[in-house]
């Protein structure tokens, strides 16, 4: 992980600036100018209000499925320092591990970045929604640990075009971050229950509302540990495959 | 470290065949051969990187299978491909890696001060990696091995693509750390530098050991003292008609495109029996024979892909 800390060095002026100016472009564009035609209310509350914790965990995705295919790639096969990392006393747990960890801290960057503008915003209702920060770095690596089983197991890039077309970018328009699940034909709306994002983001927003339910949360949270946990066994064994031969 | 038996397959295909070797401390240690022998893949089983398929391999004593991490820690590998981060700096890249051996921050500093000194690389320590030389990316490359202090260094192919003055410079390196008793094995495909560097040396080919010994002895048993080499530049020279009335001149005799090698103790009294067979080639030389004559009688001339 100390390894990622030091490539960050190089990159974070950049990436900070991303981190902030991100959630106040979206909220502001998003929230204030869409939300300014929705005169009624979503959920029982304003638009802005809605969408603000949504957001939260849409982009802790998008920043553990990011940092989980190119980075690791590169790592294998670009780059190749997963193999200058294996070559000390470092073993394959220790890497990927390492770089979990490293995406977790990422997390926990752009997700309290998030909730200080969200707050500046106005939305945040409860102080509950301290949580919504373990939950977004959470929600994060739902994503990254088995998408980075699955970029260990790739021989080119290609792969991780299918995972935003398919993947990423269908569950950020339609896991209730901008519109409740209710709004969709009847027949699709299991199959977003069913998708990891719809936790993140259902699981934030009651946190950030303060309308936290304990059974729901509780299984919102098991679906996210469960789906961090197995990506990571996946991850041991195919990172164990390419790595060591 | 001590192998036997030492096998490596990927799937049916058998990369290195049941191979013995004994390597004492403080030796330098060469692995000979062409692409495809199985010297890279014995020295990741070495440096505990790859898993032996089959046989034993002790490294320090130890066995990788078990104390992989243990015996990584004591050694330093200098991989056939540089691994370094190319958007660190030079200095940056010493630091994450004395790291990996969770060595104090403090150390890793010292000796990284002393190793870019080593390695004539200090007044590029804060430059970024990237635009760097192969030649000076490869000494980082030695440098960062280096920081853990290893008792036993792993080099595959160590100079290829560097140009003669880093390649002297790396030798010169080389040796003294092996005054200090660092444990080296290399992998080299130039003979000039084996012949430099290692105190004995294996050729492999086809996953086997083809032979073993000292630069010396390998010279002794499988070549002549010296090479005679002929050249007939008249395209009218019948080859094969010389070829066979130098037959009975020499041990042994080669016959390429080009030129005629006749390997014998003697290289000048063998050159005066061609002139009184009458012939008389465009240019005649007479040198030391090398482990350059060694490897190919071993190993061939034909290229292995």
């Amino acid at each position: 992980m100390r390894y990622w800390m030091y490539q960050y060095k190089r990159t974070w002026r950049g990436s900070i600036t991303t981190s902030f100016l991100y959630p106040v472009l979206y909220l502001a564009a998003m929230g204030l100018g869409l939300g300014s035609l929705i005169k009624g209310r979503v959920d029982g509350v304003r638009y802005l209000d809605f969408l603000a914790p949504g957001l939260l965990a849409s982009t802790a995705m998008q920043i553990g499925g990011n940092e989980a295919m190119y980075p690791v790639m590169a790592a294998i096969k670009w780059l190749r320092t997963y193999f200058a990392m294996l070559a000390t006393p470092l073993t394959v747990i220790d890497v990927l591990v390492g770089h979990l960890a490293w995406i977790a801290l990422r997390l926990v960057m752009v997700t309290s970045i998030y909730l200080v503008i969200m707050s500046a915003f106005g939305t945040v209702h409860s102080a509950l929604a301290v949580f919504a920060l373990p939950v977004g770095v959470l929600t994060g690596l739902a994503f990254a640990a088995p998408i980075a089983a699955f970029a260990a197991a790739q021989q080119n890039d290609t792969g991780f075009s299918t995972i935003y077309r398919f993947g990423l970018i269908p569950l950020f328009l339609f896991s209730g971050t901008f519109f409740p699940i209710v709004q969709l034909p009847g027949w699709l709306q299991p199959i977003a229950q069913a998708t990891p994002l719809y936790h993140g983001v259902a699981l934030c927003r009651s946190l950030v509302l303060g309308h936290v339910g304990l059974a729901a949360a509780g299984a919102h949270l098991a679906y996210l540990v469960a789906l961090t946990l197995a990506g990571f066994a996946v991850a041991t064994r195919t990172y164990r495959r390419r790595l060591v031969t | 470290m001590v192998a036997r038996g030492l096998t490596k397959r990927f799937g049916d295909f058998v990369a290195v065949d049941g191979i013995d070797f004994e390597i004492g401390r403080g030796e330098s240690y060469g692995l000979l051969g062409p692409n495809g022998a199985g010297k890279t893949s014995t020295m990741r089983m070495i440096a505990c990187m790859s898993p032996v398929s089959e046989g034993t391999l002790r490294v320090l004593g130890m066995d990788p299978a078990h104390e992989g991490a243990r015996i990584r820690s004591r050694i330093g590998i200098v991989p056939q491909e540089d691994t370094l981060d190319l958007e660190l700096t030079v200095l940056d890249n010493l630091m994450v890696y004395g790291r990996y051996f969770d060595l104090p921050r403090r150390v890793i500093r010292e000796r990284a001060e002393q190793l870019l000194e080593f390695t004539q690389l200090a007044e590029r320590a804060h430059d970024k990696v990237d635009p760097l030389s192969g030649g000076m990316k490869r000494r980082l490359t030695i440098a960062r091995s280096l920081v853990s202090d290893p008792e036993l260094l792993i080099l595959d192919e160590p100079t290829t693509g560097l140009d003669p003055q880093a390649r002297h410079l790396l030798w010169d390196r080389l040796y003294r750390l092996k005054q200090q008793g660092v444990t080296q094995v290399i992998t080299t495909h130039y003979m000039d530098e084996a012949e430099q560097l290692c105190d004995r040396l294996a050729v492999m080919d086809g996953g086997r050991f083809a032979a073993e010994g000292s630069p010396s002895e390998l010279i002794a048993r499988y070549s002549t003292r010296e090479v005679l080499e002929l050249r007939f530049r008249d395209p009218d020279t019948d080859t094969e008609a010389v070829a066979a009335r130098l037959q009975g001149l020499v041990q042994r005799f080669e016959a390429l495109p080009d030129r005629l090698l006749l390997y014998a103790d003697d290289g000048e009294a063998t050159l005066t029996e061609v002139h009184a067979l009458g012939l008389s080639p465009d240019s005649a030389l007479v040198r030391r024979s090398t482990l350059e004559d060694v490897f190919l009688r071993l190993t061939g001339r034909s290229l292995v892909d």
